[in-house]
């Protein structure tokens, strides 16, 4: 048994790391009375650490402590994606004048941000029904915290109390689905689900079969919940609007790789067959057809996502909407079900970071400058503040998915890896609703642009030289992605090993 | 009769749906997550009964317990948010709770 521990722990270095540091940060906020940005610090550094340690992952999947922890290159590379959004969450929060006005210990902030971070890297590799309630209740409740963190905001407090309650009904239900599958299947272990539904004794009776669908759609609901699937979206619009913008930018990417990380691992495992692997294409268990289930969720949830923001006068409540359809492209990777799918939602990963934490990044510095995030009151900036507006102006049409961005190739594997797999219908549904996103990315491009300052004031807004800085770093990587995709796509295609048992 | 296990899966899904049922007809929110208790312990109730006559093994015993820990950190930052809410409003009504517009 030490000999387990101690064989485990060899690859368990990013994760004690992230442990530590959430604990150091905690230790560090008690000890200093004075308000000082020191924990921001010492937890980018903690997680710096851990990302270093990352590289030394090993290339073939590694089960640890006795299956409940899979190290492999799936979840390395979401790793990669979740720790370097926290960091740059930690560097803008370093920014944020919403935070800085909040009395009290904002060291605590960090903290938490320490520990959503471990909990999402806990979930990319979780191999066990405990293991994945676990993670997602660390991080779950770390973020119902974080979504209520300017106390004297009373949309920061509604906000949070909608999330957790709906939060907890949604992990209540998907633990009722567990539970059944442990019932059907006698482990809680994902590659022992998976030999026991192989098998064929787990699922005799027509019964049976039955509380295995409801076992399925329990969960799925669960996840469905947390990466904002229609129609399990009602909480994303409000709890993206209250929280803290650092917050609501650190959800909406980092929050959703760890989910998608999580789900795929779960319906890859335990409900899929390797039978087909030559042509990179999986089949379910007894020909259940969850690849309909999932295409219809799937165009709901963007088809709902844009045209509902097209209605949106608030640009955060307007990038939840458009977080929702995106999380909607995505999942035709996961109903797709092939190494290609799953390749070209890990690259989309890559660009989505760029493109939404611009976004994000540029609607924050703006609030603190104007005190408004209503798209009207972003008249003339493009005069008044020019590398701001273009900027921003980039990262929607990245968002959008047009020429020459980031985001175009992000979907164009997407929308291809769909055709690849004869879902012709599912990528015309895609393409569509990339044409109606235009329209309400395109609405803040005309009053930036095409419209004066309401009072004809023209006198230019200046942004810090960070500030410029910053959105500059950001704007390289949305225009060279799109020509240089090609080491990243090596990235994720190399990456799509996933633990699965006899390995 | 004898106590079986369809008895126990009984008694859980009736639970479940009342906690189901409690979050969708309460409007204060104390009591919603009262509801998710319930079903946080149909869940419970549902691993133990499988663990016992099912797999014979203790992985349902053992998810349970971190279940309750689980539900009790939950209540924990639930009720302080609750808390927050109530200093504000003076209500913890969930409709009249309603100025981010939906």
């Amino acid at each position: 048994m030490p000999d387990i521990i101690f064989q485990s722990t060899k690859h368990f270095w990013p994760e004690i790391t992230l442990a530590l540091t959430f604990i150091a940060a905690m230790i560090f906020e008690f000890a200093t009375k004075k308000r000082t940005t020191g924990t921001g610090i010492l937890v980018l550094l903690g997680l710096a650490a851990a990302l270093v340690q990352l590289p030394s992952a090993p290339s073939e999947p590694v089960s640890i402590f006795g299956g409940m922890y899979a190290i492999d290159p799936f979840s390395t590379f979401f790793k990669y994606v979740i720790i370097v959004t926290g960091m740059v969450v930690v560097l803008f929060s370093f920014q944020s004048q919403e935070l800085k006005k909040e009395s009290g210990h904002t060291g605590e902030y960090y903290c938490f941000i320490a520990a959503v971070t471990f909990g999402m890297v806990l979930m990319t590799g979780s191999s066990n029904l405990v293991m994945i309630y676990l993670s997602i209740e660390l991080v779950s409740i770390t973020s119902y915290i974080l979504a209520g963190f300017s106390k004297s905001l009373r949309r920061s407090s509604e906000a949070a109390l909608k999330y957790v309650i709906f939060g907890a009904l949604s992990s209540g239900i998907m633990l009722y689905g567990m539970s059944l599958i442990f019932g059907l299947t006698g482990t809680l272990d994902l590659s022992g689900i998976r030999t026991a539904l192989a098998s064929g004794h787990a699922v005799t009776t027509g019964w049976s079969f039955a509380a295995l669908m409801a076992a399925i759609v329990l969960m799925l609901a669960g996840f469905g919940y947390k990466v904002s699937v229609v129609p399990f979206h009602f909480w994303t619009p409000d709890v993206y609007e209250g929280a803290p913008i650092t917050i609501t930018a650190f959800l909406a990417v980092a929050s959703k790789a760890a989910v998608f990380a999580v789900m795929i691992r779960f319906f890859y495992v335990a409900f899929f067959d390797n039978m087909l692997a030559s042509t990179g294409v999986y089949s379910s268990f007894r020909n259940v057809d969850w690849s309909m289930i999932l295409a219809v969720l799937s165009v709901l949830t963007m088809t709902l996502g844009n045209f509902v923001a097209i209605w949106q006068d608030n640009l955060k409540r307007m990038l939840a909407y458009s977080s929702i359809a995106h999380a909607g492209y995505m999942l035709m990777g996961v109903v797709v079900m092939s190494n290609f799918g799953l390749s070209a939602i890990m690259l989309y990963f890559v660009m989505y970071f760029f493109m939404n934490l611009g976004a994000f990044y540029v609607v924050m510095v703006i609030a603190d400058k104007i005190g408004s995030e209503n798209i009207d009151d972003y008249r003339g900036f493009g005069k008044r503040a020019p590398i701001i507006s273009v900027g921003l102006s980039i990262f929607l049409i990245s968002l959008t998915g047009l020429p020459p961005t980031a985001g175009f190739v992000g979907k164009l594997f997407l929308f291809s890896s769909v055709m690849a797999s004869q879902f012709i219908w599912l990528a015309i549904v895609g393409v569509l609703n990339s044409v109606v996103s235009l329209y309400y990315y395109a609405r803040v491009l005309k009053n930036m642009y095409l419209r004066e300052a309401p009072d004809g004031d023209e006198s230019p807004i200046v942004f810090s030289k960070v500030t410029s800085a910053v959105v500059i770093l950001f704007i390289i990587p949305n225009i060279l992605l799109c020509f240089f995709y090609q080491p990243v796509l090596t990235f994720a295609q190399r990456s799509i090993a996933i633990l699965l048992p006899g390995l | 009769m004898t106590v079986g296990l369809t008895h126990f899966l009984l008694v859980a899904a009736i639970l479940f749906s009342l906690g189901i049922l409690a979050l969708a007809t309460r409007k204060n929110a104390v009591m919603m997550l009262m509801g998710v208790e319930l079903i946080l312990n149909s869940a419970n109730i549902n691993l133990v009964a499988f663990s016992r006559y099912q797999a014979m093994n203790l992985d349902g015993h053992l998810f349970a317990i971190f279940v309750i820990i689980l539900a009790a950190a939950e209540a924990a930052v639930a009720l302080a948010i609750v808390l927050q809410i109530f200093k504000q409003n003076q209500t913890v009504n969930a409709d009249q709770i309603n100025k981010l517009k939906e």
